[in-house]
């Protein structure tokens, strides 16, 4: 098979519900090797749950995901330990043990999967921070340095295996710009340059555009539109449109309907006004 | 293994000479109306041993490190760091939750019989400082009086909390939902149902020990 159209993820027919709320609702996909596939859509539209579940942290309801060509849903956790080694994984909020330092965070899955001497891994880890312009930092803990570092360490981290696949959950939300287009370089120069594979879920359009080989966009649970940046650049479709734009009137809905709050697990429905005396000794 | 142990050692220290001295004196008490003070030494040791001992030692060790784990636990759930571990391919069991069951495996039986070294030194001040106890009489007294499964008892029911306490804590922990709010719950749950657990398997052991 040509590495080229060999597909690394492949999602078809993707369901799942909580309780009686669908969020996603028959989602497929295929990522090639050496892709950069951007996922975009609106906060809520399911589109970190779809990346939840293609890591395999949450199962689905209904479908199928296969990583590598090995079918995930249905795999005992032993395999599915060895598909995650060979991918790497950069949360949201960093998700840094926050009991360990930055370099140890960094080590950690060198001292888990590999029989690295205590020099090797220090050089490596100092070589991964580096790549993320964060090198001198290794002794502090997380909790002392800012959100955008941790973002940047949990980055090294997710590097540091030398995966050949690599997901990312809004790897530049809380960054500034500068920071941006050097996460953005560092990115760009392991696909393009290393050949690795990456999946981005993003809001974060410049990015978004400036990585992309591919882009799918999400609503409702599904996909509305997918190809190319140009294509997406130029699609004619106006959700697509309003979200590249940032508008704010257009045929996105703004919020989840009051609905489909009291049939979410999490959300008790409660009249506002019940919330009022918790605050009333603040209130004049 | 540190914070459980060895950091909780003065807090268990203290408690343990308080109820020591405390015992020494209901028991002075009660026994002068029989003309029995001679029997303060074995009342203190063998409550010690078989009850305040292990009881005591849990209650702090429930209030200070089940509530710490399930704290700590709970902070690492609700910030994805245990999902992250997952995705990195670390057992989440094996890396955080066998650690801390085996240092509380570990720690609180060796708390316990600090514990019970402190409280019978409690029950020596009361007998040689307020009673006409010498240091001798005292340590010959409480030793004859306890024999070795008073001590052993002592030591299982301990093992036996430590296997609650920290089950308990961990899966509060791991169970954790819905932010700092659900943390708090997390902890406050871990403290009253370990707890609970704790002293009701205590009065089941102690009725399978020395009732039945």
């Amino acid at each position: 098979m040509n590495p080229e159209t060999e597909p690394v993820v492949e999602v078809t027919d993707l369901v799942r519900k909580f309780g009686s709320r669908t969020v996603i609702n028959g989602i497929s996909l295929k990522v090639l090797r050496g892709e950069t596939l951007v996922i975009m859509g609106g906060s809520g539209c399911g589109k970190s749950t779809l990346l939840r579940h293609i890591i395999g942290v949450m199962k689905p309801t209904a479908g199928s995901i296969k990583i590598f060509d090995d079918e995930i849903t249905t795999m005992n956790d032993r395999r599915l330990d060895d598909v995650r080694r060979r991918f790497g994984m950069l949360f949201q909020s960093g998700a840094l043990l926050a009991s360990l330092t930055v370099g140890e965070n960094v080590a950690l899955p060198l001292w888990q999967h590999t029989d690295m001497s205590a020099e090797e891994i220090q050089e490596t880890v100092a070589q991964k921070l580096q790549a993320v312009g964060l090198n001198g930092f290794e002794n502090l803990k997380p909790a002392e340095i800012s959100g955008g570092m941790r973002k940047r360490v949990g980055l090294a981290r997710a590097l540091a295996l030398d995966p050949e696949l690599l997901f990312s959950d809004e790897p530049t939300s809380g960054l500034d710009p500068i920071m941006t287009a050097v996460v953005d370089k560092l990115t760009l120069k392991l696909t393009h340059g290393a050949g690795m594979t990456a999946v981005v879920v993003t809001h974060d359009m410049t990015s978004a555009f400036r990585i992309a080989t591919r882009m799918i966009m999400l609503g409702r649970g599904i996909v509305i539109a997918q190809g190319s940046p140009d294509e997406i650049r130029t699609s004619p479709d106006p959700e697509v449109q309003q979200f590249i734009n940032g508008e704010p009137d257009g045929p996105m809905p703004l919020n989840l309907s009051q609905d489909d709050h009291e049939h979410h697990p999490h959300v008790k429905a409660r009249p506002l006004v019940s919330a009022r005396h918790r605050f009333r000794h603040k209130l004049p | 293994m540190v914070f459980i142990g060895v950091r909780a050692a003065p807090m268990v220290a203290l408690t343990a000479f308080s109820v020591g001295v405390t015992l020494a004196m209901q028991a002075a008490h009660s026994l002068k109306q029989l003309g029995a003070e001679i029997y303060v030494p074995d009342l203190v040791m063998i409550t010690l041993l078989r009850e305040m001992g292990p009881v005591l030692i849990a209650v702090i060790v429930i209030g200070r490190s089940g509530s710490a784990v399930a704290a700590e636990l709970g902070t690492m759930k609700v910030s994805e760091e245990i999902e992250a571990l997952e995705v990195m391919a670390i057992n989440p069991i094996s890396y955080l939750i066998v650690p801390r069951f085996l240092a509380m495996l570990v720690m609180l039986p060796a708390l316990t019989i600090l514990g019970n070294y402190i409280g019978v030194l409690g029950g020596w001040a009361v007998c040689r400082f307020a009673l006409d106890f010498n240091t001798a009489g005292y340590v010959l007294r409480a030793l004859e009086s306890a024999d070795t499964w008073d001590l052993y008892s002592g030591m299982i029911k301990s093992a036996v909390f430590a296997w609650i306490i920290i089950t308990i804590a961990c899966n509060a922990g791991l169970h954790v939902e819905g932010g700092a709010e659900g943390v708090g719950q997390a902890t406050t749950s871990s403290v009253v149902q370990g707890l609970l657990a704790m002293l009701v398997t205590n009065a089941i052991l102690t009725a399978v020990f020395f009732f039945a």
